[in-house]
């Protein structure tokens, strides 16, 4: 083997350390830009944000594709869920008359809404594409408020970075970051195709976000976290979907 | 000819360092792809065309495989859930390959990579050319020494094929059916004719690309798996070669000048 030259040895050292460098003024950056998931750990996280960072600079306020009327699946698919719990059943008894979403976490005004109280906020519709991880998809329209108008409506803080959201069954959550919690396409659903939501397609809540995929859109939603770290919601990961080893962000 | 002219070097590499690094990296990051997409797949063996599609819709075809989640009916057992890492190691290989990808096409600009060693000779680009190289692999013509040093014209279009072509596609489709990605450019799925065309393309051209490698291994051994393998790991083309000097841009440093050892 020939020696390295002088040369070659110092450009290389001069090129790593510039390489290094801009690595940390760039992650520095990132960082300070919400640019860096909280999934961004262990072995996936180069790839992971590298995925959150582009999507995240290049479609902050992008709106996700809607569609004609006539593009409306006549036969969705609304993917098995668990076995509902109790809580649920009674509600479900009583027409979900008392259901109720309690905000809190950093807000000025922590509020409990009757579905009442969210359909008196402006609702809108969208015509949308839920689309599962696993491939398969279909288009509905849905009819909620967005989640602007509830987060308007308590005040968020200023630290605030994400938005949890819990459904009736415990174990079943996830979180967004503000962009998407603050995108107006990010509704509280509460009808579906004209009529109410159906209970297997969320009803009588859930929220959609149409920008990631369908696992991001939980179903049977009763309770809304705003924080500005997800550390202590129980998930280092930021939802138990990321526990499990699925993305916190899902917007490919 | 620059080509031979550089290959009369005995310490000129076969393959530039450039080339034979953005190799073997896209070996890794396609079969880490090949993998997780395959593991992907199964969880919904169905594909559609169009825009939307799902177990409640008629499917363009099935594959007839057992998979991973139980509402899909396929007849079998229900395979373990893969998809949570797969799809992670998916999207980060992707990464590298585009990185990698990108670093081969800009060094290959500079070099003239391309030019020299990819797009068919003048005297090349005839159908009769094509014809006659494929009639020596039909004959299974043994290797001439002059294969060694650079590529005929079945290989220079099969392998522009899969770099402007099958590669581009792949990456396309893929981000097609990107919510996110849509949101900010949905003509990538709607030129496509949806999200599920897209994904059903996807799946033909990673066949595409697998086929690809099949026949690219089958071929290397055809042509020699140790010498072969060799130019592509070290640069040399023979054992007894020296061990390849780095060949500079011929703007810089003319190729055929020896380039001179500063002593460590």
């Amino acid at each position: 083997m020939k020696p390295i030259s002088r040369r070659k040895l110092i450009t290389t050292g001069l090129a790593a350390t510039a390489g290094v460098a801009g690595l940390s003024v760039a992650a520095r950056l990132a960082a300070s830009h919400g640019l860096i998931p909280p999934d961004s750990g262990g072995i996936y996280g180069p790839g992971e944000t590298l995925t959150y960072a582009a999507q995240r600079l290049l479609t902050r306020h992008s709106l996700a594709r809607e569609f004609p009327r006539s593009m409306i699946s006549s036969a969705p698919f609304a993917n098995a869920v668990s076995p509902m719990n109790d809580a649920f059943k009674r509600h479900q008894a009583a027409g979900f008359a008392d259901w109720r979403l309690t905000v809190g976490g950093m807000v000025a005004h922590p509020t409990s809404f009757s579905l009442a109280d969210l359909q008196s906020l402006p609702v809108r519709s969208q015509i949308t594409e839920v689309a599962c991880e696993e491939g398969w998809s279909y288009i509905a329209e849905w009819i909620g408020t967005p989640l602007y108008e509830v987060l308007n409506a308590v005040g968020v803080l200023p630290h605030a970075r994400y938005v949890a959201y819990f459904s009736i069954d415990k174990d079943w959550w996830e979180s967004i970051d503000m962009a998407d919690a603050l995108h107006p396409q990010t509704f509280l659903t509460l009808g579906m195709n004209d009529g109410d939501l159906p209970v297997p397609f969320g009803g009588p809540l859930r929220l959609r976000v149409p920008r990631q995929l369908g696992y991001k859109s939980v179903k049977y939603i009763t309770h809304l976290t705003v924080a500005d770290s997800l550390k202590n919601l129980g998930s280092t990961q930021g939802s138990p979907e990321a526990d499990f080893t699925y993305a916190w962000y899902a917007g490919i | 000819m620059p080509e031979t002219s550089q290959l009369t070097n005995p310490a000129a590499s076969r393959h530039s360092t450039i080339v034979r690094v953005t190799h073997w990296l896209t070996v890794v990051a396609f079969f880490a792809l090949l993998v997780t997409g395959g593991e992907i797949v199964i969880s919904h063996p169905r594909f559609y065309w169009g825009e939307v599609g799902n177990v409640n819709t008629t499917p363009l075809f099935s594959l007839p495989i057992p998979a991973s989640r139980g509402t899909v009916p396929t007849g079998f057992a229900t395979l373990p859930d893969q998809n949570g890492w797969s799809r992670y190691l998916h999207f980060q290989s992707a990464w590298a390959l585009v990185l990698t990808g990108l670093v081969y096409v800009i060094a290959s600009l500079l070099s003239g990579h391309f030019k020299r060693d990819l797009i068919p000779a003048q005297g090349e680009r005839s159908f009769s050319a094509l014809r006659a190289v494929v009639a020596r692999y039909i004959r299974r013509a043994p290797p001439q020494p002059a294969d060694a040093r650079s590529y005929n014209v079945a290989q220079r279009i099969a392998y522009l094929g899969v770099i402007f072509v099958l590669f581009p596609l792949i990456l396309w489709t893929g981000l097609a059916m990107s919510p996110a990605f849509t949101a900010a450019l949905p003509i990538a799925a709607s030129a496509l004719g949806g999200r599920q065309s897209a994904r059903t393309i996807h799946f033909f051209v990673s066949w595409s690309l697998l086929l690809f490698v099949f026949v690219h291994v089958a071929m290397v051994i055809h042509a020699g798996f140790r010498s072969r393998m060799r130019a592509m790991i070290t640069g040399r083309l023979a054992e007894n070669q020296p061990l390849p000097q780095p060949v500079l841009q011929p703007v810089l440093q003319p190729v055929l000048r020896p380039v001179p050892q500063e002593e460590a």
